[in-house]
Formats: C-alpha cells, sequence, structure tokens
C-alpha cells in the first residue's frame, strides 16, 4: 500500500449524477436530465447501455461558456421545453453536476420561475436532485434522487393501505422479485424507484418515447401513507434517505434493514413482511428458503474456509459479506470506492459479528489499491463488478460478476441477488465458479465434481 | 406509417434533410440543442478519443471522478507494448478543491504517477470545473515538467467550452507541443505518417503490413498504438495520409504549416476506399516499384476476398441500412462498402460533420437518402421507421434503438472489437452485415409481421 498516493487510479465507484440518473429512470414516464455539459448525459447513458442492453435517453442541457459564467437557467428552461416537445413526459428529473452546482445555479428556484411562467404550455411534474460530482458517489446520488422525490412528489392522498419499499441499487430482476414476494403477503407495496421493466423489457411491438414501466406518480402522490417504509440500506443514514425524510414528514414507519442477501439477512426482511402483514412467509417462499439451504448443506465443504474478495457500492457488499460468512466463506477483503470507512465497517460487524478479526474491511479505495491488497489475502474468487476482471486475470481466480456495471457478460439486469431466490441463484454461481477452477486446475481432468 | 406524433424540434429542422429534394445547406457543427438528447458527448470527450490511444503517456484526467470513471479502458484501441492508456487516472476532485483549488492535488498526483509508472508524456485533461475554479493547469505543467524532465502536456477540454469538434482541436494542440522535438534521421525515405487511426482492434497493424509491402514506412500512428517518441520525431516524413480527418485534420494542416508535410485524405474502410488510399500515397512517391507492388498488393487481396463477399452480396441484395457515425468521412466509406454487399443506405448522418461533407454525401447516396447531422434517438427512430431501414451501423449508444425496432445492428464505433479496415476487414464488415441481417432471431420479433408502427 502506498497511502500518499491522492490520485485515484481505477475508481470503484461512479459519480453521483449517475446514481440519481438511475433512480429517476424507475419513475414512469420520466426523462432524467442532466444540468450541466452534454458529456455527462452521454457518457452516462453510453455506460448505462453497456450494463442495461436497453434504451436510456437522459437529456442535457448543455452548458456553454456564457452559461458557465452567467448561470444556467435559460438552458435549463430551454432543456425542459424541448424534453416536453419531444418525448411528452409525465416527469423530469434533474440532476445537477458538478458544473451546475460549482456555479451555484438555485435549481429550486429556477424550477419555480419556470412553473409560474409557464402559463397555457403543460409542463411535466419536475424534481431535482443535487448532485455535485465532487460530493459522493453514484449510490449517493440515487438516495439523493430518492429523498428529492419523497421531499418534492410525495403526498398524502388517501388511498390502499400500503408498504413503501425503498429496495436501493439492485438489478431488474431482484425488483421484481421483491415486488413479488411483498404481494405474496398480500400487502400492497409502492416500491421507489422500480426500473425494473424500464431498463429490462421486451422488443417494442409499438413505439415508445419512454418504455414503459416505473413507479406511477399517482403512487407518490399516496406515498406519505404508507403504514411502513422498509428501506434496504445499512449505510445511509435517515437524514439522507427517502425513507428518512417520509418518516419525518408524513410520520410513517421507518425499518431500515440490509439488502436481503443470504438467509440470515432474508429472514430479517420476511419476519418483518410477516409482522406487517400478520401473515406468515407464504408457501412457496418457505420451499425456497428450504431448497437454498439444502443446496448450502450439499455445497458446504466446496466453499468452507474459501477466501473472498468483495467489491462494490457499500450496501452490496456489506450483504454480501453477512451471506459468505454464514455458508462458511471469508469475505478476506471487504472494499468499496464509497466514501465512508467507518461505517461500512460498522455495518459490515453489525450484520456479519463473526468476521471481527477475519477480514479487512477497505472504505473509499480504488482499484489500484484494491489490486495491492488482494495480492495479500491469498483469495479463491472475487465477487464484485466487470471492473474486477483486470484483478482476476492477474491473480488467476474466478471472478462472480454481481452489481454494477457488467458490461462484459449478457443479462447483467437479470443477474439476482437478494432474497431466497437471488441469494440461490448466487450460491450456485459461486460454487460453480469454484468447481470449475478447481477441475480447469486439476490435471485429472475429472467429469465428476 | 404513423409518425405523426414524433415531430423534428424547430431548432433542429436544418440538420435534417432529404437528397434529391430541394437544394440545401445542411446546418452542421453547431452546439447540441439543450435537451434534445444529442448522441454526442462534449470537449473532454474529444480530447480524450484522440489522445487515448498513445501507450506510453500518462492520461490524467483533472476533475472529479466521474469523467474519468466512464473513459476507463472503453476503447478497443490496442498496444503492441506498453499499456499505460488502459489505466484511469483521476485527481477526483472533491468539496474543499473546489473551493481551494485543485492546484496541489494535480501537482501531487502527477509527481506520484510519473515516478510509478515512468511515462514518455503526461497529458492533463481539464475538465469542467476546472476552468471555473481557476486551477493554474499551465504553471503545474511547467514545474513538473522541470522537476521530472518529460513532457506535461495540459489540454484545454473543459466539457462545456464548446462542442466535441473543439475537444478534436484541443488534443491536436496538444499533439503539437510533442511533434518536432525527436530526431529524424532514422526514417527512411518513403516515410509517411497515418493520421486519425486510433489501432481499433489492431486496424493499424493491418495498414502497416500493407505500407511495408507496399515499400513504404510508417514513421507514426497518430495515435493509434502511439509512442511518444515516434510523436516527437514525426515530422521527419514526406506525406501525411488523414484517415478521420473530422478528428486530426488540424494537426495535419499545423504540420504542413509549420513543416511543408504535405497531406492527403484516406479511407480504409471497403475495397474501394482502400485501394485508392494506398494507391495515392504509392503515386505520390511516384516510384515505380512502390507502385507496382501497391498494383499487385491489392490485386491479391482483392482476389482473396471477392468470392466471399460475392457469396453474402446475394443474399443481402436490396436491403436497407441507416449508418449514423461519429465523423462523417467514415459515412462515405460505410455506404460504398454496403454497396458492395447489395444493401443502400436510406439514412446517413453524423456527429461532427462539416458543410462539405454532408455535400459529398449528398452526391454519393441515391435520391430519397436521409441526411441528418447531430440527431437524437427519437429522430433515429422516426426515420428508420419511416424509410424502412433493415439495419442500423452506429456505437454503443445506437444499438439499443435498433433493437427494440427489431433490425440488426452493427457496431463500427471505438468500442469495436474486430477490425474492420483493409481487405480483410472487408471480409469481417461484410460477416457482420450478414449475420445482423440473417439471424433468425428477427422472425421472433414483432418486425417480423411489419415494422412496429403506432406511436405510444
Amino acid at each position: 500500500m502506498t497511502p500518499s498516493y491522492v490520485s485515484t487510479r481505477n475508481p470503484c465507484k461512479l459519480c453521483a449524477p449517475f446514481g440519481a440518473t438511475l433512480a429517476f429512470l424507475g419513475l414512469e414516464g420520466c426523462i432524467p436530465l442532466l444540468h450541466g455539459s452534454q458529456g455527462c448525459s452521454t457518457y452516462i447513458r453510453r455506460y448505462m447501455i453497456g450494463h442495461f442492453r436497453e434504451p436510456v435517453d437522459v437529456a442535457s442541457s448543455n452548458f456553454h461558456e456564457q452559461a458557465a459564467i452567467f448561470g444556467g437557467k435559460s438552458n435549463l428552461a430551454e432543456a425542459i421545453f424541448n424534453v416536453v416537445k419531444q418525448y411528452q413526459p409525465r416527469v423530469i428529473g434533474i440532476a445537477t453536476t458538478c458544473l451546475a452546482e460549482t456555479i451555484g445555479d438555485d435549481v429550486g428556484m429556477i424550477l419555480r420561475e419556470l412553473s409560474s411562467k409557464a402559463g397555457n404550455v403543460d409542463l411535466p411534474a419536475l424534481v431535482h436532485a443535487s448532485t455535485p460530482s465532487y460530493h459522493g458517489c453514484d449510490a449517493e446520488g440515487y438516495h439523493a434522487a430518492i429523498r428529492a422525490m419523497v421531499d418534492q412528489l410525495a403526498g398524502n392522498q388517501p388511498g390502499a393501505d400500503h408498504l413503501a419499499l425503498f429496495p436501493g441499487m439492485l438489478s431488474s430482476e431482484d425488483l421484481r422479485y421483491l415486488r413479488d414476494l411483498v404481494e405474496d403477503f398480500e400487502l400492497p407495496v409502492i416500491m421507489l424507484s422500480d426500473y425494473a421493466d424500464r431498463l429490462d423489457g421486451p422488443t417494442w411491438d409499438t413505439f415508445h418515447r419512454i418504455p414503459k414501466g416505473g413507479t406511477p406518480l399517482e403512487q407518490l402522490y399516496r406515498l406519505g401513507g404508507a403504514r411502513t417504509c422498509l428501506e434496504l440500506t445499512s449505510i445511509y443514514e435517515p437524514a439522507r434517505t427517502g425513507g428518512g425524510l417520509l418518516a419525518d414528514r408524513f410520520g410513517v414507519r421507518h425499518v431500515r434493514l440490509p439488502m436481503p442477501i443470504g438467509v440470515k439477512l432474508t429472514d430479517r426482511f420476511t419476519r418483518e413482511l410477516e409482522a406487517i402483514s400478520g401473515r406468515s412467509l407464504p408457501y412457496r417462499h418457505a420451499a425456497e428458503r428450504g431448497r437454498l439451504i439444502d443446496s448450502y448443506v450439499d455445497a458446504h465443504k466446496y466453499v468452507f474456509d474459501k477466501r473472498a474478495v468483495l467489491f462494490g457500492h457499500e450496501d452490496l457488499v456489506v450483504s454480501l459479506s453477512a451471506f459468505l460468512a454464514e455458508v462458511g466463506m471469508i469475505p478476506a477483503l471487504i472494499a468499496s470506492g464509497g466514501g465512508n470507512a467507518g461505517r461500512l465497517r460498522r455495518a459490515v460487524l453489525s450484520a456479519a459479528p463473526e468476521l471481527e478479526g477475519h477480514t479487512r474491511i477497505l472504505g473509499g479505495v480504488d482499484f489500484a489499491e484494491i489490486e495491492e491488497a488482494a495480492v495479500q489475502v491469498q483469495a479463491d474468487l472475487l465477487i464484485g463488478s466487470s471492473n474486477g476482471y483486470r484483478l482476476s486475470r492477474q491473480l488467476g481466480v474466478p471472478l462472480v460478476r454481481v452489481g454494477l456495471p457488467i458490461h462484459d457478460r449478457l443479462g447483467a439486469a437479470r443477474v439476482m441477488h437478494v432474497g431466497y431466490r437471488g441469494t440461490q441463484q448466487l450460491f450456485d454461481r459461486i460454487v460453480n465458479a469454484l468447481l470449475e477452477a478447481r477441475q480447469d486446475g486439476d490435471p485429472t481432468g475429472y467429469t465428476h465434481m | 406509417m404513423n409518425n405523426d406524433m414524433i415531430d423534428i424540434l424547430e431548432d433542429r429542422k436544418d440538420q435534417i434533410h432529404r437528397t434529391g429534394a430541394a437544394p440545401y445547406a445542411m446546418d452542421c457543427q453547431k452546439r447540441s440543442l439543450a435537451g434534445s438528447v444529442s448522441q454526442r458527448a462534449c470537449v473532454f470527450c474529444g480530447s480524450r478519443v484522440v489522445l487515448y490511444p498513445i501507450t506510453d503517456a500518462l492520461h490524467l484526467v483533472h476533475g472529479p471522478v466521474g469523467c474519468a470513471a466512464y473513459t476507463w479502458d472503453i476503447r478497443g484501441a490496442l498496444s503492441s507494448g506498453p499499456e499505460l492508456h488502459r489505466l484511469s487516472f483521476s485527481t477526483d476532485l472533491r468539496e474543499k478543491d473546489v473551493i481551494y483549488g485543485g492546484e496541489k492535488k494535480l501537482y501531487a498526483a502527477l509527481t506520484e504517477l510519473i515516478a510509478e509508472y515512468h511515462p514518455q508524456a503526461a497529458f492533463i485533461y481539464s475538465t469542467c470545473i476546472v476552468g471555473l475554479i481557476g486551477d493554474d493547469v499551465q504553471a503545474v505543467a511547467r514545474k513538473v515538467e522541470r522537476e521530472t524532465g518529460i513532457p506535461v502536456i495540459p489540454v484545454q477540454s473543459e466539457g462545456f467550452r464548446g462542442t466535441k469538434s473543439t475537444g478534436y482541436k484541443a488534443a491536436c494542440d496538444a499533439l503539437s507541443r510533442l511533434v518536432g522535438t525527436g530526431p529524424t534521421h532514422h526514417l527512411p525515405d518513403h516515410s509517411i505518417n497515418i493520421i486519425g487511426e486510433f489501432n481499433l482492434a489492431g486496424e493499424a497493424w493491418i495498414l502497416r503490413r500493407y505500407y511495408e509491402r507496399m515499400g513504404v514506412h510508417v514513421a507514426a500512428t497518430l495515435t493509434g498504438d502511439g509512442r511518444v517518441n515516434d510523436i516527437r520525431s514525426c515530422h521527419g516524413v514526406k506525406l501525411n495520409v488523414v484517415q478521420c480527418s473530422g478528428s486530426m485534420m488540424h494537426i495535419a494542416k499545423w504540420m504542413k504549416d509549420t513543416y511543408g508535410i504535405p497531406f492527403i485524405r484516406a479511407s480504409y474502410f471497403g475495397i474501394e476506399d482502400v485501394s485508392r488510399a494506398l494507391y495515392d500515397v504509392a503515386e505520390f512517391f511516384g516510384d515505380d516499384t512502390v507502385v507496382e507492388r501497391t498494383r499487385d498488393l491489392v490485386r491479391q487481396e482483392v482476389k482473396a476476398i471477392l468470392p466471399q463477399l460475392s457469396l453474402w452480396r446475394s443474399a443481402l441484395e436490396g436491403r436497407k441500412a441507416a449508418i449514423y457515425t461519429g465523423g462523417a468521412f467514415k459515412a462515405f466509406s460505410l455506404v460504398r462498402s454496403l454497396r458492395t454487399l447489395g444493401v443502400k443506405t436510406v439514412i446517413v448522418g453524423s456527429q461532427t460533420g462539416n458543410q462539405e461533407d454532408y455535400e459529398l454525401l449528398r452526391e454519393l447516396c441515391d435520391e430519397g437518402t436521409v441526411l441528418i447531422d447531430d440527431t437524437n434517438p427519437l429522430e433515429l427512430q422516426k426515420f428508420i421507421r419511416e424509410t424502412g431501414a433493415d439495419l442500423l451501423i452506429g456505437g454503443v449508444k445506437e444499438r439499443p434503438i435498433a433493437h427494440k425496432l427489431g433490425l440488426g445492428f452493427c457496431d463500427h464505433n471505438h468500442e469495436r472489437k474486430l477490425p474492420l479496415a483493409g481487405f480483410e476487414g472487408m471480409v469481417h464488415f461484410g460477416r457482420e452485415v450478414y449475420a445482423s441481417l440473417q439471424s433468425p432471431v428477427w422472425h421472433l420479433t414483432y418486425r417480423s409481421s411489419g415494422p412496429c408502427k403506432e406511436v405510444s
């Protein structure tokens, strides 16, 4: 390790506007708009398309030099009107960038002025989040956007007595599964944000300006009447999340849980659902749980004491650590590009206290640092995004791809992480990666493993 | 087909034309319209794509982490040696740097990275906020240059300072700091530079082999498989051959003004264009041996690939393609290459073409072809549906547009892993087009019962 380095080499994070864009894509009929240079939108689109392989249209206010000096108000207004003309969106989700924040554009004020002057132009709902790229990372931007949606769109309109589920940055298939799981408890659910179908949809029979899917605005207007808000984060405290604000403003009961990966953490999640719904775990989920534990038993010796390097956004690696611990693996190195090493450590040890003394936890690191640390832990496999492929080649150990980005394999949107079902898929992939490495590395060439 | 519901934005109407209709002038080379969802990126992107393939230089992105993160190892620009260009370096500016300035961080980053990676030169890319917080990047660069002894070159690539083309120019300005600082005595008489060639999937190596067979020495490729020392000495050539002219014509013109080196434009995509390029270079040297060797080369290569191309052509005849590229010059070659395969171009556009480019395209294309400058996803979809295109050729951002509408897609952008240049590249291209159009999966998409029609 060379702690004197101040530069970031091969980052293990993306910038905050990326996360905000993702969150806005989960709102039905929403076009995200980045208030900044054209490149911010285009790079983020390109990165998301590489992962999801779906259309991702993100508008830009496209600053020019005058705007950078005198303010981006007219650019933002022009962008909004052009987005309305082209897309007829129900919502425009505006996220700022480093440029807009540095010159100090007050987007809230610009939007209020715009709405009052719009006159007979029918403006869609406008929501804006402050996401300077020099602060935090993609996950932080995601939570800032969710909080902004609660702040500016959530209301107290009467409706069904529902559960508000704030799942965090998960895959499309995760989101679909979580919705099914909650609905199997016969709980009506409002999920924010839900980009499952928008970012993993069919080819089109009819042309779509904005692909289908997402949380409808009407549900946001009723969000304040939720009986409970379940928020899947152990890193972001209520003062920075949508769930925290929902509790403060509407008095909604707020429960924060780690992302449900592994049996123990998923049990915590489903116990909560049992308590809220008054129903016990539905049979098909109990059966999935049973099969998952059965597979743990079948494979326990393949995975026991195997050493893994984990990297990704903080909430994901926290829950993955607890899952690995419960199957007898050692997450020898837990790393994240996210900023708070202290919070990461506390969250990991709270989710899996048995890891104390057996793991090295690094927050706010880049891949150069992860590589330097990884060579010392004798890893058997890596679990993280495609950006770990370099390290996987260097160490000669397999990489099980999770999280984001997965831009060197197909089906990133369908990779599952959470619940009994997601854990099952993850566990099978991990065990098979270890078996494959063992089989390939063995001169005998066993056909039975 | 009902397209009524997609309106072209008023301010974009002069950037879209049909050949054969009334005379027109393309209103191009202007800023992207705010809110139009342009497929372009920014000034930084323009600079980054031009300089990225210099393999033994340090590329330090001065700014918050995003700009560096999104451009980490995203291109297929191969190296025959060092691979420093495939790493991502950022000063990762934070709040306090925005308040107090990023110069100290920039200095520390340069000093440490140069000590660790021993680059032959360092490029510092300024991003948006560097221009705003007023860092004196030049001063830091000069200081580090003095201390380390390697060229440390600022690139004025603040995202908002213009368009992607502005970034090309900034990159060429940065390169001109290197050109002319090295010895040239080692260069043989018949030496050229290939400019605007980025060695995607090893394409520069294919071209280098052709030139070697002709008896012409390639002194430097700017910037594919680039080496700082080759660039420093590249003013010793007799001729510059400019491929991606939109991005790097600046440096060719600068070398003509400064060193009197003439340049020609060339393209290496498709049989006609690659043959023309090689003949042009051979004729420039006016050496009979070189001309003779070139004739042999072209004859052999064309003979080797024609049977396969004809086979594909018989299957593809009559199909229709849409082309959307970064620079317009590549589009000419694509129109011709598609013709070789029996495929007609019905839409062609580019991010950064100029009036002359669009005029040439108008002459080249069949009547009724849609020409578009700096388009966006909705316009592309509208015209794809109107023209009934079967295939879209573009980059990663365009791919899902094609696939959602149920048509084939070929990647002809910087990310590609397949060499498409030269004669062998034409075979790869043919196979790509054939696979994209002939795959049975299209029988399962909605388009098999007619292109998707309604607007929702």
